[in-house]
C-alpha cells in the first residue's frame, strides 16, 4: 500500500480570543491526488491549507508530509509550494525574475535557473511575456506566472488558495481544465482550497468537504452527490430537497417514513435510525406528470406549479404540494415539448423512486 | 470621470484662496529674495543705504557665497544632514517595521509614541537636548554620582546630528509606516514559500517595494535638516555652524540681505538636486508603488 504524501493527525488551530478555525482534523492525502478542500466561508479550509504550507502553525496535532512530521517546519523548509489567492506575483521583478526566484534563493546555479525557468513559462504557456513585469499583465496572466513560480520548485504538493475566485466566468472554465491538465502533466498532488462546489467536483479526485473547522465527508465527487453523509453535505453539494420524516416503522433494512407533506412511503436502508430522519432527493430525480403515474413503490404527491425557469437545456421548477411542501424539480427538456410545456399553476403529479433519495440520519 | 475642464468656474473658484495664499506669501517673496540675490545696496551721496538696493547690479553675492568659510558651511550641512538622516532610517525602519506588524489594537498608541516629538515644539525638543547632556545636565549630574565626568556632550557635530534624528525622527517613520502598513503580507508569505529565508525576504522583496516610502522620509527629513540653525547653534555651537546659521547671521546680525538671499538660494539649489535625484530614482523604479 503506498504512503500518503500528506497526512494531517488531529489538527487543531485555535486563535487567541477563543476561536477555533481547526478542530481535530485527521485527513489522508495520496501523491498524485487532486485533492481539494471544499466549504463555506470561514470553515477552516484556508487555515489548514496555511498549516500544510507552514504559513501558520497548528495548536494541536501532527502534519506528515512525506512520512516527516514538519507541523512545526518554517514554509521556506517545506516540500510545498503555494499559489496565493491573490497571486502575491512581485510587482518588482519581471515574470522571468519571479519564476526563478524560489530557485535563485535556494542557491541554483544560473544556468540551472534558466532552463528551469524557460520550461515552467513554457509549461504554463508564457514564454512570449517573460520580460514583462507583473502590472503589464492580466489576472489570468499573472495567475500562470505564480503557477510556473510554484512548479518551478517541483515540490512534493503544490497549495491553491481559491486559485478561480478572481478570474471572470469564461477564464475560469479554461483554467480549470488548464489546471487539471497540469496536474495529469506533473504528476504531484495538488490540494485545492474552494468554496465554489463546482470547482471541487470538477476538479477534484476526492474532497473533504468542511464545515465549522470539522471534516464533515471525504469521499469522491460522485459519492458526495449521491451519498452525503449528512444533511450539511447534501444541502451544500448541489441542490436538494430536503423532506422531514418520522420513521413509523422498521423492519429490518425497510424503514417505512412518513415524510411531511408527501405521505408514506418505504426506504431500504442498513442505517440505525431514530424516530426521526431526513429524505434527500435531488432535483433531477423528481418527475413530473399530468396523470396519475403508475409503479409498484413510487412515491408520489399533488403539487401545484409555482415557478418555472427555463435554462434551454433544463427547467427549473418550483411546485407546492397540496401541504405545503415546497419542491425544486429540474426537467431535462430533452423533446421541443419537454419542460417548457409546463405552465404556472397547473396541477401535476410529482413522483420519485425510494431508490434515488436518500435517508439522512445526521 | 470628469474633466475638471467641464467645470472651470468651479475649479478656480476652489483653487483661489490656495493660489492667493502661495502667490503672496511663498512667489511675491521668493521672487523678491531672488532678485535681491543679484543685488547690492544702494550708495545713495557716497552712503551705503540701510534699505535701499541697485537691482540686478551684481554677482558678487554669489561669488562671495562661492567663498571657502561659507562651502566649508554648505559642506557641513550636507554631510551633517546626510548623516542625521541615514541614523533616522536605520531607527525608523526597524521601529515602523514593529508597529505594523503589532496586534492591531496596539498600533495606534505605539505610533502615537514614536511620533510625539513631532507634536512638540522644535525649540523646546531642542533645549530639553541640551538641558540633558550639557555639562551641568541631568546626564552629567548621574555620572558625577559615580565619580565620573563632567564630560563635555555638547558643542560637537555629534551632538548636532543626534539633535536633528531626534527632532526628524517622526517624519521618517510616518511615510515609512503609511507604505509598510500597505504592504501586501501574501509577498512576504509568496517569498518564504518559495524557500528564501527572513533577511533574504526582507532584501529581495519588503526592502524593494516599501523603496518609495524610504525615498519619500529620506526628502522629509534630509530637506529640513540642510537647513537647519536652531539645533546647530544650540547643541553645536558657533563651530558647528552650518549654512543655516550663515544664512541667518546675514539677515538679522550683518543685516546684508542680499548676500543672505544668494546663501539661500545656493541652499535651495542643493534641495533642487535632491529632488532631482528622487525624481530619477522614482522613474528607474517605476511599478514598484503600483
Amino acid at each position: 500500500m503506498t504512503e500518503p504524501i500528506i497526512s494531517i493527525r488531529n489538527v487543531a488551530k485555535r486563535f487567541a480570543g477563543g476561536v477555533t478555525a481547526v478542530d481535530n482534523i485527521s485527513i489522508d492525502i495520496m501523491p498524485n491526488e487532486f485533492f481539494a478542500l471544499l466549504g463555506p466561508s470561514g470553515c477552516g479550509k484556508t487555515t489548514l491549507l496555511r498549516m500544510i504550507s507552514g504559513l501558520e502553525t497548528p495548536t494541536e496535532g501532527q502534519i506528515f508530509i512525506g512520512g516527516e512530521d514538519m507541523a512545526f517546519t518554517p514554509p521556506n523548509k517545506r516540500p510545498t509550494n503555494m499559489v496565493f489567492q491573490s497571486y502575491a506575483v512581485f510587482p518588482h521583478m519581471t515574470v522571468e525574475q519571479n519564476v526563478g526566484y524560489g530557485l535563485k534563493v535556494t542557491g541554483v546555479a544560473p544556468a540551472e535557473i534558466k532552463t528551469r525557468t524557460a520550461e515552467a513559462l513554457e509549461m504554463v504557456k508564457l514564454s512570449h511575456l517573460a520580460l514583462r513585469k507583473p502590472d503589464q499583465m492580466s489576472g489570468g496572466q499573472r495567475q500562470r506566472v505564480a503557477l510556473a513560480r510554484a512548479l518551478v520548485k517541483r515540490p512534493k504538493v503544490l497549495l491553491l488558495d481559491e486559485p478561480l475566485s478572481a478570474l471572470d466566468a469564461k477564464l475560469r472554465d479554461d483554467m480549470r481544465m488548464e489546471l487539471t491538465r497540469l496536474q495529469e502533466t506533473v504528476g504531484i498532488t495538488f490540494i485545492i482550497v474552494t468554496h465554489d462546489q463546482d470547482e471541487a467536483l470538477s476538479m477534484a479526485s476526492r474532497i473533504a468537504v468542511m464545515d465549522k473547522g470539522a471534516v464533515a465527508q471525504i469521499a469522491t465527487p460522485a459519492e458526495l452527490y449521491e451519498q452525503p453523509r449528512n444533511r450539511f453535505v447534501a444541502d451544500f453539494i448541489g441542490k436538494v430537497n430536503l423532506l422531514d420524516a418520522a420513521i413509523v416503522k422498521q423492519k429490518g433494512e425497510t424503514k417505512t417514513c412518513d415524510a411531511k407533506g408527501i405521505g408514506k412511503f418505504d426506504m431500504l436502508t442498513d442505517k440505525a435510525c431514530s424516530n426521526e430522519a431526513t429524505i434527500a432527493v435531488r432535483p433531477e430525480k423528481l418527475k413530473l406528470s399530468t396523470s396519475e403515474p403508475k409503479g409498484a413503490g413510487l412515491v408520489k404527491v399533488k403539487a401545484t406549479i409555482r415557478d418555472v425557469a427555463y435554462y434551454g437545456d433544463t427547467s427549473h421548477i418550483i411546485a407546492d404540494t397540496v401541504e405545503g411542501k415546497e419542491l425544486e424539480i429540474n426537467v431535462q427538456n430533452d423533446s421541443r415539448t419537454g419542460g417548457a410545456g409546463v405552465e404556472r399553476g397547473q396541477k401535476m403529479w410529482v413522483h420519485f423512486n425510494p431508490h434515488d433519495a436518500l435517508l439522512l440520519t445526521e | 470621470m470628469d474633466d475638471w475642464k467641464d467645470f472651470r468656474r468651479v475649479f478656480l473658484t476652489l483653487a483661489s484662496p490656495g493660489s492667493l495664499w502661495m502667490l503672496i506669501f511663498f512667489i511675491i517673496p521668493m521672487t523678491f529674495l531672488f532678485v535681491l540675490s543679484f543685488s547690492s545696496k544702494a550708495i545713495i551721496n557716497g552712503e551705503t543705504s540701510t534699505t535701499a538696493y541697485a537691482y540686478f547690479s551684481t554677482f558678487d553675492n554669489y561669488f562671495a557665497s562661492a567663498g571657502t568659510s561659507y562651502l566649508v558651511l554648505l559642506w557641513r550641512a550636507i554631510w551633517t544632514s546626510a548623516i542625521a538622516t541615514f541614523v533616522c532610517l536605520v531607527l525608523a525602519y526597524p521601529l515602523a517595521l514593529a508597529v505594523c506588524f503589532a496586534p492591531p489594537r496596539w498600533r495606534p498608541i505605539m505610533l502615537l509614541l514614536l511620533i510625539l516629538p513631532f507634536w512638540i515644539n522644535l525649540l523646546i525638543c531642542t533645549y530639553a537636548m541640551y538641558s540633558i547632556f550639557r555639562s551641568t545636565g541631568v546626564v552629567n549630574q548621574a555620572l558625577g554620582l559615580v565619580g565620573l565626568g563632567p564630560y563635555e556632550m555638547l558643542n560637537n557635530t555629534t551632538a548636532v546630528i543626534m539633535g536633528l534624528v531626534y527632532v526628524y525622527l517622526p517624519f521618517m517613520i510616518l511615510p515609512l509606516y503609511s507604505t509598510i502598513e500597505k504592504l501586501d503580507r501574501s509577498f512576504l508569505e509568496a517569498s518564504l514559500d518559495l524557500g528564501a529565508s527572513q533577511a533574504r525576504t526582507f532584501w529581495s522583496v519588503t526592502w524593494p517595494l516599501t523603496l518609495p516610502g524610504v525615498i519619500t522620509g529620506i526628502i522629509l527629513v534630509y530637506i529640513p535638516c540642510l537647513g537647519t540653525f536652531l539645533t546647530s547653534d544650540i547643541l553645536g555651537g558657533p563651530n558647528n555652524w552650518t549654512i543655516g546659521n550663515a544664512i541667518q547671521n546675514q539677515f538679522l546680525e550683518a543685516n546684508n540681505w542680499p548676500f543672505g538671499a544668494a546663501l539661500s538660494f545656493i541652499l535651495m539649489y542643493a534641495t533642487f538636486i535632491a529632488l532631482i535625484i528622487r525624481a530619477v530614482v522614482a522613474r528607474r523604479s517605476k511599478g514598484v508603488d503600483a
